[in-house]
């Protein structure tokens, strides 16, 4: 644990070792010279987000249940490939949703009669609708799914780039659908999310012909900012490249 | 919207070790790969701190930049871009040395 210092311009800070600057100045003789206690915490910002993400996990796992948190942006076609992924894996695993969305049934209710047990977590509970899932949420949704007779459960992240990426939800693998129609530039824009994939479905691909899009230069992004991520191209529309997804999903689940 | 979730997480640290106690400042340090804007966060904490316990009470952030030892040269190099590679020899068989920091390191009380 690092001291605390003040300088004579007033700031003042801690370190862990002295490669931060030069100290000739400043007071280094004790721990506080202001009178005021100051209480050492050192804690990461999200510990407790991922304490109680790890009891998600040790309870999947403890039900036999392998987890893929899934992100994108809104309107990137998560829930269409969802759809296509129940049908096509409907006879091989047993899979559980759980649907995060700020407002409405109505993504839950497309997923309705596929065979999936599916649980709704809205989050406008909160202070106008938090845009992420967080491991209390999944908490309490998890409540709602028979674990026991689950082989996968998909976790659908709220329609959002940034802030899924930072809240683990108790997941054994990350999962991005991104669309081409939202532009090469996507991964060095919103690094956080990009680093956090382990696949990312490139989706929209039956597109191409009809775009601008530069898919060389993309994959090039996706490549500087990630490059262990597996990379699958996709149509949820046409169903091109949905059976190399459901590949990846059964590898996930250990089946 | 991620820095009022990361608002609210640095609050609820807070909370838990000032345990009733009055909190003059927040010291957080923040690495630049975390995406957070250091005036959307001090906004944030302004916002949902109002009303509360922690009104009034400073956040003070300290950004650490994004550093990265190069396997294959040995250089460190400072990243400007997200892209995690060497800036001399543009390896990216790199070390992340810095840039991924998200930590509440400490509070300061009010005298008693």
């Amino acid at each position: 644990m690092g001291r605390f210092h003040r300088h004579p311009d007033g700031t003042e800070h801690e370190h862990d070792h002295d490669g931060g600057h030069g100290h000739d100045v400043g007071d280094h003789s004790g721990y506080t010279e202001t009178g005021a206690a100051r209480v050492m915490v050192l804690e990461n910002i999200l510990s407790e987000n991922d304490r109680v993400a790890d009891e998600n996990r040790r309870d999947l796992r403890a039900a036999g249940v392998r987890t893929v948190n899934l992100m994108s942006s809104p309107g990137a076609g998560k829930t269409t490939l969802l759809r296509r992924t129940l049908v096509e894996l409907r006879d091989r695993l047993r899979i559980g949703v759980l649907e995060g969305d700020i407002a409405t049934s109505i993504d839950a209710d497309r997923l309705e009669g596929l065979g999936a047990a599916v649980s709704l977590v809205n989050t406008d509970k909160g202070f106008g609708g938090e845009c992420h899932l967080d491991a209390t949420m999944v908490r309490a949704g998890l409540a709602r799914l028979p674990l026991a007779d689950l082989d996968l459960l998909l976790i659908e992240n709220v329609g959002n780039l940034v802030c899924p990426a930072e809240f683990a939800v108790g997941e054994d693998a990350r999962a991005m659908v991104y669309a081409i129609t939202e532009g090469e530039e996507k991964p060095l824009k919103y690094p956080v999310m990009f680093r956090a994939a382990d696949v990312v479905v490139v989706n929209k691909i039956d597109l191409l012909p009809h775009l601008d899009f530069d898919l060389p230069r993309f994959l090039a992004n996706l490549a500087d900012v990630n490059p262990r991520a597996t990379v699958i191209q996709a149509s949820s529309r046409t169903g091109e490249g949905v059976g190399a997804w459901c590949d990846w999903l059964r590898a996930a689940a250990g089946r | 919207m991620h820095e009022l979730s990361v608002a609210e997480a640095i609050a609820g640290a807070v909370n838990r070790h000032a345990d009733g106690r009055p909190v003059t400042s927040v010291l957080v340090r923040i690495g630049h790969l975390r995406q957070v804007v250091p005036d959307a966060l001090a906004f944030s904490w302004q916002m949902i701190t109002t009303g509360s316990e922690l009104e009034g009470s400073v956040l003070e952030i300290e950004s650490v930049p994004a550093t990265v030892a190069c396997r294959a040269c040995g250089a460190e190099s400072t990243l400007d871009m997200p892209i995690v590679a060497c800036s001399q020899c543009f390896s990216r068989d790199v070390e992340l040395l810095t840039g991924e920091e998200f930590t509440v390191v400490s509070l300061e009380l009010a005298e008693a």
